[in-house]
């Protein structure tokens, strides 16, 4: 639920990185936060774990400018990733506008992936928001380490898996150099502006 | 999807509860947000600088664990938190199943005394917001 502000003209919106564990979504904000620092005006939140590991969620405010006179603050959050932290996931989906799914593209990550997208389904069926409805993004991550040979999933099985019924945008990337990171972003940002203002008119 | 908007008049009106009600009291900051973590609307003191954003979304998670604490110990909810400092205390409570106001006050102001005035402005927002429906 995005929130809209008609006094201030401000609209705020969720958007929540989701994904199995060690993908990558962490990076992804790690990386947003170094590269548009002067649009970012507070520092990022982490609440992590001592090996780490988020345990809550990362935050990170971010200020996009203004729509038709409407300032939009753009929220940004991850999700813990690992299995046993799904309570913990299910609070931080609450009121979500828009979602990157960052998939693993290491091979041996193939079946958690699955499973965690599965768990997404599940999870926003909980607040009665449907997977196929809700402005998606899916992030096919670790691309560069196939130069490192390290055996990664090749696009099509990574759409093969995840986005054959969802068949929405998606991008390779690599959250630890930044490629595609910010093209990640800015597409999750367009849909779910566009979403908002549709469901608003 | 619900989403929220709450007009320019219901706002002034909230805000006049929280500056009434807590500021005059002495209250450094307090802030008004949903259980998504977005912050609806915040009346300070003009001395305190606290970066509220970031702040709002570590209360609502916060107020969410709680809950979930709530739940497995067989309540159906704990309705106020509050945190105390050295120099400054917050103080949560609910207003309905979708917001929450958070205070922030320092040592010259009683916990109590503090709580009865919460209550009250509580009382006096859910008027404000239930027009909305």
């Amino acid at each position: 639920m995005s929130f809209i502000n008609l006094k201030d003209k401000v609209v705020q919106v969720k958007i929540v990185y989701y994904g199995p564990g060690r993908c990558g979504k962490t990076t992804n904000l790690e990386y947003i936060n170094r590269k548009f620092r002067e649009q970012i005006q507070s520092e990022m939140v982490s609440l992590k774990t001592h090996g780490d590991r988020t345990l809550f969620f990362d935050f990170l405010p971010f200020h996009m400018g203004q729509i038709k006179g409407y300032d939009i603050k753009i929220q940004l959050y991850t999700v813990p990733g690992q299995v046993k932290y799904n309570a913990t996931r299910k609070l931080v989906l609450k009121g979500v506008d828009g979602i990157v799914f960052v998939a693993d593209a290491m091979e041996k990550q193939r079946e958690k992936n699955i499973r965690s997208l599965n768990q997404l389904h599940e999870n926003l069926q909980a607040y009665k928001e449907s997977i196929f409805k809700i402005p998606l993004v899916m992030q096919y991550n670790k691309v560069d380490l196939k130069d490192h040979g390290i055996p990664v999933l090749p696009i099509s099985v990574l759409q093969q898996d995840l986005n054959s019924r969802l068949q929405v945008p998606y991008f390779e990337a690599s959250a630890i150099t930044g490629y595609n990171v910010a093209a990640t972003l800015k597409k999750i940002i367009s849909s779910t502006v566009v979403s908002i203002q549709k469901k608003l008119l | 999807m619900n989403y929220g908007i709450v007009s320019q008049e219901q706002l002034e009106a909230i805000e006049e509860i929280l500056s009434q009600k807590l500021i005059k009291l002495g209250v450094d900051c307090a802030i008004i947000i949903d259980m998504a973590g977005n912050i609806i609307t915040v009346k300070d003191n003009a001395k305190s600088k606290y970066d509220i954003y970031s702040f709002a979304a570590l209360a609502a998670g916060n107020f969410a664990t709680v809950d979930a604490m709530a739940k497995l110990v067989g309540e159906t909810e704990f309705s106020l938190l509050f945190h105390k400092g050295q120099d400054s205390n917050i103080h949560f409570s609910k207003i309905d199943d979708e917001l929450l106001l958070i205070t922030m006050f320092g040592r010259d102001i009683s916990l109590g005394f503090l709580r009865l005035n919460v209550v009250e402005a509580i009382e006096q927002i859910q008027k404000v917001w239930d027009r909305q429906e």
